[in-house]
Protein backbone atom coordinates (compact mmCIF):
# COMPACT_ATOMS: atom_id res chain seq x y z
CA UNK A 1 0.00 0.00 0.00
CA UNK A 2 1.33 3.40 -0.95
CA UNK A 3 2.00 5.61 2.05
CA UNK A 4 -0.48 8.41 2.62
CA UNK A 5 1.92 10.70 4.48
CA UNK A 6 5.16 12.20 3.25
CA UNK A 7 8.53 11.03 4.58
CA UNK A 8 8.86 14.25 6.56
CA UNK A 9 5.40 13.82 8.11
CA UNK A 10 6.13 10.23 9.14
CA UNK A 11 9.50 11.23 10.61
CA UNK A 12 7.88 14.07 12.54
CA UNK A 13 5.33 11.63 13.94
CA UNK A 14 8.07 9.24 15.13
CA UNK A 15 10.04 12.08 16.72
CA UNK A 16 6.85 13.24 18.45
CA UNK A 17 6.15 9.68 19.72
CA UNK A 18 9.65 9.35 21.13
CA UNK A 19 9.57 12.78 22.77
CA UNK A 20 6.94 11.40 25.14
CA UNK A 21 9.49 9.07 26.73
CA UNK A 22 11.47 10.65 29.53
CA UNK A 23 13.24 7.44 30.41
CA UNK A 24 15.53 5.51 28.10
CA UNK A 25 13.98 2.37 29.57
CA UNK A 26 10.56 3.27 28.13
CA UNK A 27 12.18 4.12 24.81
CA UNK A 28 13.83 0.72 24.60
CA UNK A 29 10.68 -1.06 25.72
CA UNK A 30 8.80 0.69 22.93
CA UNK A 31 11.48 -0.36 20.41
CA UNK A 32 11.36 -3.94 21.69
CA UNK A 33 7.58 -3.87 21.20
CA UNK A 34 8.00 -2.54 17.64
CA UNK A 35 10.60 -5.21 17.01
CA UNK A 36 8.29 -7.97 18.17
CA UNK A 37 5.52 -6.68 15.90
CA UNK A 38 7.67 -6.27 12.78
CA UNK A 39 6.08 -7.98 9.81
CA UNK A 40 7.56 -11.43 9.62
CA UNK A 41 10.35 -12.05 7.17
CA UNK A 42 10.25 -15.41 5.40
CA UNK A 43 12.86 -17.86 6.76
CA UNK A 44 13.54 -19.02 3.19
CA UNK A 45 14.68 -15.49 2.34
CA UNK A 46 17.34 -15.47 5.07
CA UNK A 47 20.04 -16.28 2.55
CA UNK A 48 23.72 -15.35 2.59
CA UNK A 49 22.94 -12.95 -0.24
CA UNK A 50 20.42 -10.98 1.82
CA UNK A 51 22.51 -11.06 4.98
CA UNK A 52 24.39 -8.02 6.17
CA UNK A 53 27.03 -9.61 8.38
CA UNK A 54 28.22 -7.70 11.40
CA UNK A 55 30.16 -8.15 14.57
CA UNK A 56 27.01 -7.44 16.54
CA UNK A 57 23.55 -8.19 15.14
CA UNK A 58 22.80 -9.74 11.79
CA UNK A 59 20.40 -7.98 9.44
CA UNK A 60 18.62 -9.48 6.44
CA UNK A 61 17.31 -7.06 3.85
CA UNK A 62 15.23 -7.70 0.76
CA UNK A 63 14.08 -5.00 -1.60
CA UNK A 64 11.82 -4.71 -4.63
CA UNK A 65 11.33 -1.95 -7.16
CA UNK A 66 7.75 -1.93 -8.44
CA UNK A 67 5.71 0.75 -10.24
CA UNK A 68 8.32 3.38 -9.50
CA UNK A 69 8.43 2.65 -5.76
CA UNK A 70 10.83 0.77 -3.51
CA UNK A 71 9.58 -1.89 -1.11
CA UNK A 72 11.62 -3.31 1.72
CA UNK A 73 11.45 -6.35 3.95
CA UNK A 74 14.01 -6.81 6.71
CA UNK A 75 14.76 -8.78 9.84
CA UNK A 76 17.41 -9.06 12.52
CA UNK A 77 18.36 -11.50 15.24
CA UNK A 78 18.52 -8.63 17.76
CA UNK A 79 15.24 -7.16 18.94
CA UNK A 80 16.28 -3.50 19.41
CA UNK A 81 17.76 -3.49 15.92
CA UNK A 82 14.47 -5.00 14.73
CA UNK A 83 12.61 -2.14 16.37
CA UNK A 84 14.74 0.36 14.49
CA UNK A 85 14.23 -1.61 11.27
CA UNK A 86 10.51 -1.28 11.86
CA UNK A 87 10.90 2.50 12.08
CA UNK A 88 13.01 2.62 8.91
CA UNK A 89 10.46 0.55 7.03
CA UNK A 90 7.57 2.73 8.20
CA UNK A 91 9.41 5.78 6.88
CA UNK A 92 10.89 4.46 3.63
CA UNK A 93 8.61 1.68 2.41
CA UNK A 94 6.70 2.39 -0.77
CA UNK A 95 8.55 5.62 -1.52
CA UNK A 96 9.85 6.78 -4.86
CA UNK A 97 13.65 6.88 -5.23
CA UNK A 98 13.49 10.70 -5.36
CA UNK A 99 11.65 10.84 -2.05
CA UNK A 100 14.19 8.56 -0.38
CA UNK A 101 17.14 10.52 -1.72
CA UNK A 102 15.63 13.76 -0.42
CA UNK A 103 15.62 12.37 3.13
CA UNK A 104 18.67 12.82 5.35
CA UNK A 105 17.93 9.80 7.60
CA UNK A 106 18.57 11.99 10.64
CA UNK A 107 15.42 11.06 12.55
CA UNK A 108 17.18 8.09 14.18
CA UNK A 109 19.63 10.51 15.75
CA UNK A 110 16.81 12.90 16.64
CA UNK A 111 15.06 10.22 18.67
CA UNK A 112 18.25 9.64 20.66
CA UNK A 113 19.46 6.41 19.09
CA UNK A 114 22.73 7.72 17.76
CA UNK A 115 24.76 4.99 19.45
CA UNK A 116 22.77 2.37 17.57
CA UNK A 117 24.27 3.75 14.39
CA UNK A 118 27.83 4.01 15.62
CA UNK A 119 30.32 2.88 13.02
CA UNK A 120 31.40 -0.29 14.80
CA UNK A 121 32.68 -2.95 12.48
CA UNK A 122 30.04 -3.73 9.87
CA UNK A 123 27.08 -2.32 11.76
CA UNK A 124 24.01 -3.95 10.19
CA UNK A 125 21.79 -0.90 10.56
CA UNK A 126 24.32 1.43 9.00
CA UNK A 127 24.63 -0.99 6.08
CA UNK A 128 20.84 -1.18 5.83
CA UNK A 129 20.55 2.58 5.48
CA UNK A 130 23.34 2.59 2.90
CA UNK A 131 21.54 -0.13 0.95
CA UNK A 132 18.23 1.77 1.00
CA UNK A 133 20.04 4.85 -0.32
CA UNK A 134 21.94 2.87 -2.96
CA UNK A 135 18.82 1.15 -4.25
CA UNK A 136 17.10 4.53 -4.50
CA UNK A 137 20.05 5.98 -6.41
CA UNK A 138 20.11 2.98 -8.77
CA UNK A 139 16.44 3.35 -9.59
CA UNK A 140 16.13 7.09 -10.14
CA UNK B 1 46.29 -0.24 49.05
CA UNK B 2 42.58 -1.06 48.90
CA UNK B 3 40.17 -0.71 46.01
CA UNK B 4 39.27 2.89 46.90
CA UNK B 5 42.95 3.85 46.86
CA UNK B 6 43.36 2.17 43.50
CA UNK B 7 40.36 3.99 42.06
CA UNK B 8 41.88 7.31 43.05
CA UNK B 9 44.71 6.63 40.61
CA UNK B 10 42.25 6.57 37.68
CA UNK B 11 40.65 9.96 36.98
CA UNK B 12 38.06 8.60 34.51
CA UNK B 13 36.47 6.45 37.21
CA UNK B 14 35.10 9.45 39.06
CA UNK B 15 33.57 10.98 35.93
CA UNK B 16 29.80 10.82 35.38
CA UNK B 17 28.38 9.62 32.08
CA UNK B 18 26.31 12.12 30.04
CA UNK B 19 23.15 10.42 31.33
CA UNK B 20 24.25 11.11 34.90
CA UNK B 21 25.10 7.46 35.70
CA UNK B 22 28.32 6.36 37.34
CA UNK B 23 30.64 4.64 34.90
CA UNK B 24 30.92 0.92 35.57
CA UNK B 25 33.74 -0.06 33.25
CA UNK B 26 33.78 -3.79 32.59
CA UNK B 27 35.54 -3.80 29.23
CA UNK B 28 39.05 -4.06 30.64
CA UNK B 29 40.05 -6.96 28.42
CA UNK B 30 39.66 -4.60 25.45
CA UNK B 31 41.62 -1.78 27.02
CA UNK B 32 42.25 -0.76 30.61
CA UNK B 33 41.72 2.74 31.95
CA UNK B 34 44.73 4.96 32.51
CA UNK B 35 46.17 5.89 35.89
CA UNK B 36 47.64 9.28 36.83
CA UNK B 37 51.15 7.79 36.84
CA UNK B 38 50.87 6.92 33.15
CA UNK B 39 49.13 10.16 32.22
CA UNK B 40 51.83 12.15 34.05
CA UNK B 41 54.59 10.16 32.38
CA UNK B 42 53.05 10.73 28.97
CA UNK B 43 52.81 14.44 29.65
CA UNK B 44 56.38 14.54 30.96
CA UNK B 45 57.67 12.78 27.84
CA UNK B 46 55.96 15.36 25.64
CA UNK B 47 56.95 18.39 27.66
CA UNK B 48 60.45 17.43 28.83
CA UNK B 49 61.92 14.54 26.89
CA UNK B 50 60.79 14.97 23.33
CA UNK B 51 63.63 14.16 20.96
CA UNK B 52 64.37 11.37 18.54
CA UNK B 53 66.29 8.60 20.22
CA UNK B 54 69.52 6.71 19.48
CA UNK B 55 70.78 9.33 17.05
CA UNK B 56 71.77 12.80 18.13
CA UNK B 57 74.31 13.69 20.81
CA UNK B 58 72.40 16.65 22.26
CA UNK B 59 71.02 16.74 25.78
CA UNK B 60 67.36 16.06 24.93
CA UNK B 61 68.20 13.15 22.66
CA UNK B 62 70.32 11.58 25.38
CA UNK B 63 67.56 12.02 27.96
CA UNK B 64 64.88 10.63 25.63
CA UNK B 65 67.09 7.66 24.78
CA UNK B 66 67.65 7.05 28.46
CA UNK B 67 63.89 7.02 29.14
CA UNK B 68 63.38 4.57 26.30
CA UNK B 69 66.19 2.20 27.22
CA UNK B 70 65.30 2.23 30.93
CA UNK B 71 61.90 0.98 29.83
CA UNK B 72 63.53 -1.93 28.04
CA UNK B 73 65.31 -2.81 31.28
CA UNK B 74 62.06 -2.51 33.24
CA UNK B 75 60.26 -4.84 30.81
CA UNK B 76 63.15 -7.29 30.90
CA UNK B 77 62.96 -7.46 34.70
CA UNK B 78 59.15 -7.59 34.70
CA UNK B 79 59.00 -10.72 32.53
CA UNK B 80 62.28 -12.24 33.69
CA UNK B 81 64.06 -12.19 30.34
CA UNK B 82 67.75 -13.06 30.13
CA UNK B 83 68.80 -9.85 28.42
CA UNK B 84 67.32 -6.50 27.40
CA UNK B 85 68.38 -7.38 23.84
CA UNK B 86 65.49 -9.85 23.83
CA UNK B 87 62.95 -7.07 24.33
CA UNK B 88 61.70 -5.56 21.07
CA UNK B 89 59.27 -2.65 21.25
CA UNK B 90 56.35 -2.76 18.84
CA UNK B 91 52.99 -1.03 18.54
CA UNK B 92 51.18 -3.89 20.25
CA UNK B 93 50.46 -7.61 20.36
CA UNK B 94 49.21 -7.69 16.77
CA UNK B 95 52.37 -6.01 15.48
CA UNK B 96 54.53 -8.36 17.55
CA UNK B 97 52.85 -11.46 16.14
CA UNK B 98 53.03 -10.12 12.59
CA UNK B 99 56.74 -9.44 13.05
CA UNK B 100 57.33 -13.03 14.12
CA UNK B 101 55.03 -14.46 11.44
CA UNK B 102 56.90 -12.60 8.75
CA UNK B 103 60.46 -12.70 9.99
CA UNK B 104 60.56 -16.08 11.74
CA UNK B 105 58.48 -17.42 8.86
CA UNK B 106 61.11 -16.32 6.34
CA UNK B 107 63.74 -18.57 7.89
CA UNK B 108 61.95 -21.33 9.74
CA UNK B 109 58.83 -22.11 7.66
CA UNK B 110 58.93 -23.87 4.29
CA UNK B 111 56.53 -25.67 1.99
CA UNK B 112 54.78 -28.55 3.73
CA UNK B 113 55.61 -27.32 7.25
CA UNK B 114 52.84 -26.74 9.75
CA UNK B 115 51.96 -24.32 12.53
CA UNK B 116 49.59 -25.21 15.35
CA UNK B 117 47.17 -22.63 16.75
CA UNK B 118 44.45 -23.20 19.32
CA UNK B 119 40.75 -22.87 18.64
CA UNK B 120 40.58 -20.15 21.30
CA UNK B 121 42.90 -17.65 19.61
CA UNK B 122 42.18 -14.01 18.94
CA UNK B 123 42.12 -13.25 15.20
CA UNK B 124 45.50 -11.54 15.71
CA UNK B 125 47.01 -14.90 16.56
CA UNK B 126 45.36 -16.65 13.60
CA UNK B 127 45.43 -14.37 10.58
CA UNK B 128 49.21 -13.61 10.53
CA UNK B 129 49.83 -17.40 10.51
CA UNK B 130 47.29 -17.92 7.76
CA UNK B 131 49.02 -15.26 5.67
CA UNK B 132 52.38 -16.93 6.34
CA UNK B 133 50.98 -20.37 5.49
CA UNK B 134 49.63 -19.03 2.23
CA UNK B 135 52.96 -17.39 1.37
CA UNK B 136 55.00 -20.46 2.13
CA UNK B 137 52.64 -23.29 1.27
CA UNK B 138 52.47 -24.33 4.91
CA UNK B 139 49.55 -25.78 6.85
CA UNK B 140 47.64 -24.51 9.91
CA UNK B 141 46.59 -27.14 12.46
CA UNK B 142 44.11 -26.51 15.24
CA UNK B 143 44.26 -27.56 18.87
CA UNK B 144 40.61 -27.73 19.95
CA UNK B 145 38.99 -26.72 23.25
CA UNK B 146 36.50 -28.85 25.20
CA UNK B 147 32.96 -27.84 26.21
CA UNK B 148 34.29 -25.99 29.25
CA UNK B 149 36.70 -24.05 27.05
CA UNK B 150 39.83 -25.86 28.23
CA UNK B 151 42.53 -26.62 25.67
CA UNK B 152 42.51 -30.30 24.81
CA UNK B 153 46.18 -30.51 25.53
CA UNK B 154 46.09 -34.33 25.45
CA UNK B 155 45.62 -34.02 21.68
CA UNK B 156 48.72 -31.87 21.24
CA UNK B 157 51.35 -34.65 20.93
CA UNK B 158 49.25 -36.23 18.16
CA UNK B 159 49.04 -32.96 16.23
CA UNK B 160 52.81 -32.54 16.17
CA UNK B 161 54.74 -34.26 13.43
CA UNK B 162 58.19 -33.80 11.96
CA UNK B 163 56.94 -30.86 9.88
CA UNK B 164 55.59 -28.91 12.86
CA UNK B 165 57.64 -25.75 13.46
CA UNK B 166 55.67 -23.57 15.84
CA UNK B 167 52.76 -23.57 18.28
CA UNK B 168 51.02 -20.20 18.70
CA UNK B 169 48.80 -20.15 21.75
CA UNK B 170 47.32 -17.58 24.10
CA UNK B 171 48.32 -17.49 27.75
CA UNK B 172 44.73 -16.51 28.59
CA UNK B 173 41.95 -16.39 26.00
CA UNK B 174 40.24 -13.00 25.65
CA UNK B 175 36.90 -14.84 25.58
CA UNK B 176 37.29 -17.71 28.03
CA UNK B 177 39.59 -16.19 30.64
CA UNK B 178 41.12 -19.56 31.48
CA UNK B 179 44.83 -19.66 32.22
CA UNK B 180 46.30 -22.08 29.70
CA UNK B 181 49.08 -24.46 30.76
CA UNK B 182 51.63 -22.77 28.51
CA UNK B 183 54.59 -24.13 30.44
CA UNK B 184 53.38 -27.68 29.81
CA UNK B 185 52.75 -26.83 26.15
CA UNK B 186 56.32 -25.53 25.83
CA UNK B 187 57.63 -28.74 27.40
CA UNK B 188 55.70 -30.93 24.95
CA UNK B 189 56.74 -28.73 22.03
CA UNK B 190 60.43 -28.53 22.90
CA UNK B 191 60.73 -32.29 23.26
CA UNK B 192 59.78 -32.46 19.60
CA UNK B 193 61.91 -29.50 18.49
CA UNK B 194 58.93 -27.18 18.05
CA UNK B 195 58.98 -23.47 18.96
CA UNK B 196 56.27 -21.79 21.03
CA UNK B 197 54.82 -18.28 20.78
CA UNK B 198 52.63 -17.19 23.66
CA UNK B 199 50.09 -14.42 23.08
CA UNK B 200 50.23 -12.70 26.44
CA UNK B 201 47.79 -9.84 25.74
CA UNK B 202 45.59 -10.92 28.66
CA UNK B 203 48.19 -13.01 30.49
CA UNK B 204 50.59 -10.16 31.27
CA UNK B 205 47.80 -8.31 33.09
CA UNK B 206 46.77 -11.11 35.42
CA UNK B 207 49.68 -13.51 35.79
CA UNK B 208 53.21 -13.22 37.12
CA UNK B 209 55.02 -13.91 33.89
CA UNK B 210 58.53 -15.31 33.88
CA UNK B 211 59.57 -16.18 30.35
CA UNK B 212 62.53 -18.26 31.52
CA UNK B 213 60.31 -20.35 33.75
CA UNK B 214 57.64 -20.73 31.03
CA UNK B 215 60.48 -21.43 28.61
CA UNK B 216 58.46 -20.04 25.70
CA UNK B 217 60.39 -18.88 22.63
CA UNK B 218 58.27 -15.76 22.12
CA UNK B 219 56.00 -13.87 24.50
CA UNK B 220 54.07 -10.90 23.12
CA UNK B 221 51.79 -8.33 24.71
CA UNK B 222 50.31 -4.83 24.50
CA UNK B 223 50.77 -1.88 26.83
CA UNK B 224 47.23 -0.53 26.64
CA UNK B 225 45.66 -3.50 28.42
CA UNK B 226 48.06 -3.08 31.33
CA UNK B 227 47.46 0.64 31.96
CA UNK B 228 50.07 2.09 29.55
CA UNK B 229 49.12 4.16 26.50
CA UNK B 230 48.02 2.55 23.22
CA UNK B 231 50.52 1.75 20.46
CA UNK B 232 52.98 0.36 22.95
CA UNK B 233 53.80 -3.30 22.77
CA UNK B 234 56.45 -5.89 23.41
CA UNK B 235 57.90 -8.76 21.48
CA UNK B 236 60.07 -10.96 23.67
CA UNK B 237 62.07 -13.60 21.85
CA UNK B 238 64.94 -15.85 22.80
CA UNK B 239 68.12 -14.22 21.59
CA UNK B 240 69.37 -17.21 19.63
CA UNK B 241 66.13 -17.29 17.61
CA UNK B 242 65.86 -13.52 17.12
CA UNK B 243 69.46 -13.53 15.90
CA UNK B 244 68.53 -15.94 13.11
CA UNK B 245 65.55 -13.89 12.00
CA UNK B 246 65.88 -11.29 9.20
CA UNK B 247 64.52 -7.76 9.76
CA UNK B 248 60.80 -7.26 9.18
CA UNK B 249 60.64 -3.55 8.35
CA UNK B 250 63.57 -1.73 6.76
CA UNK B 251 64.49 1.87 7.47
CA UNK B 252 66.28 4.04 9.96
CA UNK B 253 67.61 2.68 13.24
CA UNK B 254 67.67 -0.98 12.17
CA UNK B 255 70.82 -0.69 10.05
CA UNK B 256 74.50 -0.99 10.72
CA UNK B 257 75.70 0.35 7.41
CA UNK B 258 73.92 1.27 4.17
CA UNK B 259 75.59 1.36 0.80
CA UNK B 260 73.96 1.71 -2.58
CA UNK B 261 76.74 -0.37 -4.11
CA UNK B 262 77.47 -3.02 -1.53
CA UNK B 263 74.07 -3.39 0.11
CA UNK B 264 73.10 -2.96 3.73
CA UNK B 265 74.11 -4.65 6.94
CA UNK B 266 71.80 -4.69 9.90
CA UNK B 267 72.07 -3.52 13.47
CA UNK B 268 72.31 -6.12 16.21
CA UNK B 269 69.37 -6.80 18.55
CA UNK B 270 67.12 -5.14 19.47
CA UNK B 271 67.63 -2.37 16.89
CA UNK B 272 67.30 -4.80 13.99
CA UNK B 273 63.55 -5.00 14.64
CA UNK B 274 62.93 -1.35 15.49
CA UNK B 275 62.87 0.42 12.12
CA UNK B 276 61.91 4.07 11.90
CA UNK B 277 61.15 6.53 14.67
CA UNK B 278 59.88 4.64 17.66
CA UNK B 279 56.97 5.50 19.94
CA UNK B 280 59.19 7.84 21.94
CA UNK B 281 56.36 9.41 23.90
CA UNK B 282 54.40 6.22 24.47
CA UNK B 283 56.73 3.32 25.12
CA UNK B 284 58.29 4.78 28.32
CA UNK B 285 54.81 4.93 29.90
CA UNK B 286 55.31 1.17 30.25
CA UNK B 287 57.65 1.84 33.19
CA UNK B 288 54.87 3.62 35.11
CA UNK B 289 52.40 0.91 34.11
CA UNK B 290 54.76 -1.86 35.25
CA UNK B 291 55.26 -0.16 38.62
CA UNK B 292 51.50 -0.05 39.10
CA UNK B 293 51.02 -3.66 37.95
CA UNK B 294 53.54 -4.75 40.56
CA UNK B 295 51.68 -2.84 43.29
CA UNK B 296 48.39 -4.37 42.18
CA UNK B 297 49.72 -7.85 42.87
CA UNK B 298 49.62 -7.09 46.57
CA UNK B 299 47.75 -9.79 48.53
CA UNK B 300 45.07 -7.47 49.90
CA UNK B 301 44.16 -6.50 46.34
CA UNK B 302 44.26 -9.96 44.83
CA UNK B 303 42.18 -11.36 47.70
CA UNK B 304 39.52 -8.74 47.07
CA UNK B 305 39.56 -9.51 43.34
CA UNK B 306 39.21 -13.18 44.10
CA UNK B 307 36.18 -12.47 46.24
CA UNK B 308 34.66 -10.36 43.47
CA UNK B 309 35.39 -13.01 40.85
CA UNK B 310 33.76 -15.73 42.95
CA UNK B 311 30.67 -13.62 43.47
CA UNK B 312 30.22 -12.95 39.73
CA UNK B 313 31.03 -16.53 38.83
CA UNK B 314 28.45 -17.93 41.29
CA UNK B 315 25.79 -15.48 40.17
CA UNK B 316 26.25 -16.32 36.48
CA UNK B 317 26.63 -20.07 36.99
CA UNK B 318 23.54 -20.36 39.18
CA UNK B 319 21.32 -18.49 36.71
CA UNK B 320 19.63 -20.97 34.41
CA UNK B 321 19.02 -18.36 31.71
CA UNK B 322 22.77 -17.84 31.33
CA UNK B 323 25.44 -19.98 29.67
CA UNK B 324 28.98 -19.14 30.76
CA UNK B 325 31.91 -20.01 28.47
CA UNK B 326 35.23 -20.85 30.04
CA UNK B 327 34.52 -22.82 33.20
CA UNK B 328 37.48 -23.40 35.49
CA UNK B 329 37.80 -27.00 36.61
CA UNK B 330 40.62 -29.01 38.09
CA UNK B 331 43.89 -27.12 38.13
CA UNK B 332 42.80 -24.56 35.52
CA UNK B 333 42.21 -21.10 37.00
CA UNK B 334 40.18 -18.25 35.55
CA UNK B 335 40.73 -14.50 35.58
CA UNK B 336 37.77 -12.21 36.36
CA UNK B 337 36.60 -12.26 32.75
CA UNK B 338 33.15 -13.65 32.01
CA UNK B 339 31.75 -14.29 28.54
CA UNK B 340 28.21 -15.56 28.36
CA UNK B 341 25.03 -15.84 26.32
CA UNK B 342 21.45 -15.57 27.51
CA UNK B 343 18.73 -17.82 26.18
CA UNK B 344 16.31 -15.77 24.08
CA UNK B 345 18.25 -12.48 24.39
CA UNK B 346 20.71 -11.21 21.81
CA UNK B 347 24.16 -10.09 22.97
CA UNK B 348 23.80 -6.73 21.27
CA UNK B 349 20.46 -6.01 22.97
CA UNK B 350 21.92 -6.89 26.36
CA UNK B 351 24.94 -4.66 25.82
CA UNK B 352 22.80 -1.74 24.61
CA UNK B 353 20.55 -1.93 27.67
CA UNK B 354 23.49 -2.36 30.07
CA UNK B 355 25.11 0.68 28.47
CA UNK B 356 22.04 2.72 29.36
CA UNK B 357 22.56 1.60 32.95
CA UNK B 358 26.11 2.96 32.82
CA UNK B 359 27.76 -0.43 32.39
CA UNK B 360 30.37 -0.85 29.66
CA UNK B 361 30.61 -4.45 28.50
CA UNK B 362 31.79 -5.95 25.24
CA UNK B 363 29.43 -7.82 22.95
CA UNK B 364 29.87 -9.62 19.67
CA UNK B 365 32.39 -12.06 18.30
CA UNK B 366 35.26 -10.55 20.27
CA UNK B 367 37.72 -11.12 17.42
CA UNK B 368 37.42 -14.86 17.95
CA UNK B 369 35.04 -16.09 15.27
CA UNK B 370 36.37 -19.68 15.29
CA UNK B 371 35.59 -19.90 19.00
CA UNK B 372 32.07 -18.52 18.43
CA UNK B 373 31.57 -21.23 15.80
CA UNK B 374 32.91 -23.84 18.22
CA UNK B 375 30.17 -22.96 20.70
CA UNK B 376 27.54 -22.44 17.99
CA UNK B 377 26.82 -18.80 18.80
CA UNK B 378 26.99 -15.58 16.75
CA UNK B 379 28.38 -13.61 19.67
CA UNK B 380 28.60 -13.30 23.43
CA UNK B 381 28.52 -10.64 26.12
CA UNK B 382 31.77 -10.19 28.02
CA UNK B 383 32.28 -8.52 31.38
CA UNK B 384 35.98 -8.21 32.22
CA UNK B 385 37.05 -6.78 35.57
CA UNK B 386 40.21 -4.95 36.63
CA UNK B 387 41.74 -4.25 40.01
CA UNK B 388 39.77 -1.00 40.28
CA UNK B 389 36.37 -2.65 39.98
CA UNK B 390 34.44 -2.94 43.24
CA UNK B 391 32.12 -5.55 44.69
CA UNK B 392 29.36 -2.93 44.59
CA UNK B 393 29.91 -2.60 40.85
CA UNK B 394 29.80 -6.39 40.48
CA UNK B 395 26.48 -6.52 42.37
CA UNK B 396 25.09 -3.65 40.31
CA UNK B 397 26.15 -5.49 37.14
CA UNK B 398 24.39 -8.70 38.17
CA UNK B 399 21.25 -6.80 39.17
CA UNK B 400 21.26 -4.78 35.93
CA UNK B 401 21.81 -7.89 33.85
CA UNK B 402 18.75 -9.46 35.46
CA UNK B 403 16.72 -6.35 34.64
CA UNK B 404 17.97 -6.35 31.03
CA UNK B 405 17.10 -10.02 30.59
CA UNK B 406 13.59 -9.43 31.95
CA UNK B 407 13.09 -6.65 29.40
CA UNK B 408 14.12 -8.91 26.54
CA UNK B 409 12.82 -12.36 27.39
Amino acid sequence: MEPTKTIQETEAEIIENFSMFDEWLDKYEYLIELGKNLESYPESEKTEEKLIKGCQSRVWLDDNFEDGRLWFKADSDAIITKGIISLLISVYNGRTPQEILSSDFSFIEKIGLKENLSPTRANGLVSMIETIRRRAAENV
Amino acid sequence: MNVTDIRNHFPILSEKLPGGQDLVYLDNAATSQRPNEVIDKYLQLSTRYNANIHRAVHYLAVEATDQYEKTREAVKDFIGAESAKEIIFTSGTTASINTVAYSYGEVFIGRGDNIIVSQAEHHSNIVPWQLLAERKGAEIRVLPVDDDGRLRIELLPGLIDKYTRLIAVCHISNVLGLVNPVKEIAEIAHKRGVHVLVDGAQGIVHENVNVKDLDCDFYVFSGHKMYAVPFTGVLYGKKEILDCMPPFLGGGEMIESVSLENGTTFAPLPGKFEAGTQNISGTPTLTAAIDLCKQLRDKEITDYQQQLAEYVMDALMSDERITLYGVPRGNISKIPLFSFTVKGAHHEDLALILDKMGIAVRSGQMCAEPLMDRFGVTGMVRASFAAYNTLEEARYFIKSLDRAIKMLV
